[in-house]
């Protein structure tokens, strides 16, 4: 069976390649900021930003924590709307026709032209939510879309031939068949709501309330606090694996007896 | 109109039986056909003779143009059984779910409880040899068993009718010939009828007791054969003399129908 791990030797070398790189760069830049005396409001050195992480660890953390919060929020609305949305399409055409194209509109209007107007009509935190919301539940929808129609033509003979009703045939069949698709729509629409939380937050800007990452970063811009910039971004990015690599997860473990996509392959 | 009855010993009964498609393509003009209880009839003919949509009309799958299908009296009327199980080309296994689960499918949609079902699921993974691989994943398998699951999952409702499009097509011929010895060995058991769709001639005079040999464009019945070599039939049967000559008269009874028919 096709059960063998990939080489031992394989694996190291994926690991440590990336880690070189990342300790290389890390070098050139303290020595690029040392050497040439750079001041900390033109290029902080790594080790700066380390500092700075740690001592407004208490901002930075709670600033993560809203911004957290809104990413889950809108991608779980994102995961029920686009999931639930397609299902209806998918029963109904009729409905399919008379909305999805202002699902695509929605989708192809940049959302950083958006998020000034959500922030007008909507309270702050409502209208972050609606931005991460949009972003995120476009590739869930058209991902579920196109997996409740891949679903083979035989095997719904079958399902008529034994009488199923409509509902039977969703769950059991064209759901399960859909879900490699599904899943990929949601690996997008993660690291998606966090870009439309960030978004939204930014837009707020100044302006705003809020005090998620973003808000921090363009807070700390107004006031050259650049080594703060840096850190709030560090944050930022490392959520944004996290969320990746959490959805990965999911995705292996609900595909990895049947889906090609979750098997390992013997060379 | 009132609908013709079918003879007695009839499952099913198919009077002028025709099938256009919304492209204009004819699929099946004048079909008249008898499945008489316990035979094994094979459907024989060229690629695009209409004997796959005669199959789906039986089964209920693709609506006639015109002409009636009508059922004979039914032997068991348990509710939680199905007249028709269908083999497929392909598997057409449910890959997110184990075999077991495959198997049960038929009797979960006719709303039998798991309990309930669990005996008749494992009887029908035993009949094709696969009880040990209950738990397995439809990709842990090869494509031979992959099919005997599948014929497994037709035979749980133990259907009045087996119904199969060209079920060993895409198997090498070594897997074929063993699912050739299985399926009669099944056959003989359950009792049960078959009709067989093929394009392989050397398939349906090994499995038959009857073959219809078809003619396409439009689909329609040109001759048919007696198979009358007893059962059981093995592997003595295969090398046999008298195989290879009812194995000429069928190539020759299907030449006959391409030149007919037109021919691709």
């Amino acid at each position: 069976m096709s059960n063998l791990p990939p080489s031992n030797h394989d694996r190291a070398l994926r690991v440590a390649l990336p880690v070189i790189v990342l300790a290389l760069v890390l070098v050139v830049w303290e020595a690029v900021v040392r050497i040439g005396n750079l001041p900390p409001y033109v290029l902080p050195a790594p080790s700066l930003i380390l500092q700075t992480l740690i001592a407004d660890w208490s901002l930075l953390w709670q600033s993560l924590l809203v911004t957290l919060l809104i990413t889950v929020e809108g991608f779980l609305l994102a995961a029920i709307g686009g999931v639930g949305l397609a299902v209806l399409f998918n029963q109904f055409r009729l409905l399919e026709y008379s909305l999805y194209p202002y699902a695509v509109i929605l989708q192809v209007t940049p959302i950083v032209a958006i998020a000034p107007l959500l922030l007008i009509y909507l309270p702050q935190p409502l209208a972050v939510l609606a931005c991460a919301w949009i972003v995120a539940f476009f590739p869930v929808l058209a991902n579920t879309t196109l997996g409740l129609n891949s679903t083979d033509r035989n095997l719904a003979d079958l399902f008529s031939l034994y009488g199923a009703s409509p509902g039977r045939k969703l769950w059991d069949l064209k759901l399960p068949a859909a879900l490699p698709y599904i899943l990929g729509g949601l690996r997008i629409a993660g690291g998606l709501s966090l870009i439309g939380a960030v978004v939204a937050e930014i837009a707020a800007g100044s302006a705003g309330a809020g005090s998620g990452l973003a808000y921090r970063i363009a807070e700390s811009g107004y006031r050259l606090n650049i080594p703060r910039m840096f850190a709030a971004l560090l944050l930022l990015s490392a959520a944004g694996i996290v969320i990746f690599y959490l959805l990965s997860l999911a995705n292996y473990l609900a595909l990895r007896r049947w889906h090609e996509s979750a098997l390992e392959h013997e060379r | 109109m009132p609908e013709p009855a079918a003879p007695p010993s009839s499952v099913v009964a198919l009077r002028g039986v025709a099938k256009t498609f919304p492209n204009g393509t004819a699929a099946l003009a004048g079909l008249d056909l008898d499945v008489r209880q316990g035979e094994f009839l094979s459907l024989l003919g060229p690629s695009g003779c209409g004997k796959s949509t005669a199959l789906r009309i039986i089964a209920g799958l693709t609506a006639p143009s015109a002409g009636s299908v009508t059922w004979g009296e039914r032997q068991a009327d348990a509710d939680s059984k199905s007249r028709i199980g269908f083999v497929f080309q392909e598997p057409t296994l449910m890959p997110w779910t184990t075999v077991f689960n495959n198997v049960l499918l038929p009797l979960k949609l006719k709303g039998v409880a798991r309990d309930k079902a669990r005996p008749r699921v494992s009887a029908a993974l035993d009949r094709v040899g696969l009880q040990s691989f209950a738990d397995a994943y439809p990709r842990e398998l090869s494509g031979g068993m992959r099919m005997r699951v599948s014929i497994a999952r037709a035979l749980v409702t133990e259907p009045d009718l087996l119904l199969m499009d060209e079920p060993f097509a895409a198997l090498d011929e070594i897997t074929r010939f063993k699912l050739n010895n299985d399926l009669l060995d099944v056959w003989q058991a359950l009792r049960t009828t078959v009709v067989f769709v093929t394009h392989s001639v050397f398939e349906s005079v090994f499995l038959s007791s009857r073959i219809v040999v078809m003619t396409g464009r439009p689909g329609r019945i040109f001759t048919e054969l007696a198979i009358n070599a007893p059962y059981p039939r093995d592997q003595a049967f295969r090398t046999s003399a008298e195989y290879a000559a009812l194995c000429r008269r069928t190539s020759e009874a299907l030449s006959q129908a391409m030149s007919a028919g037109g021919g691709p």
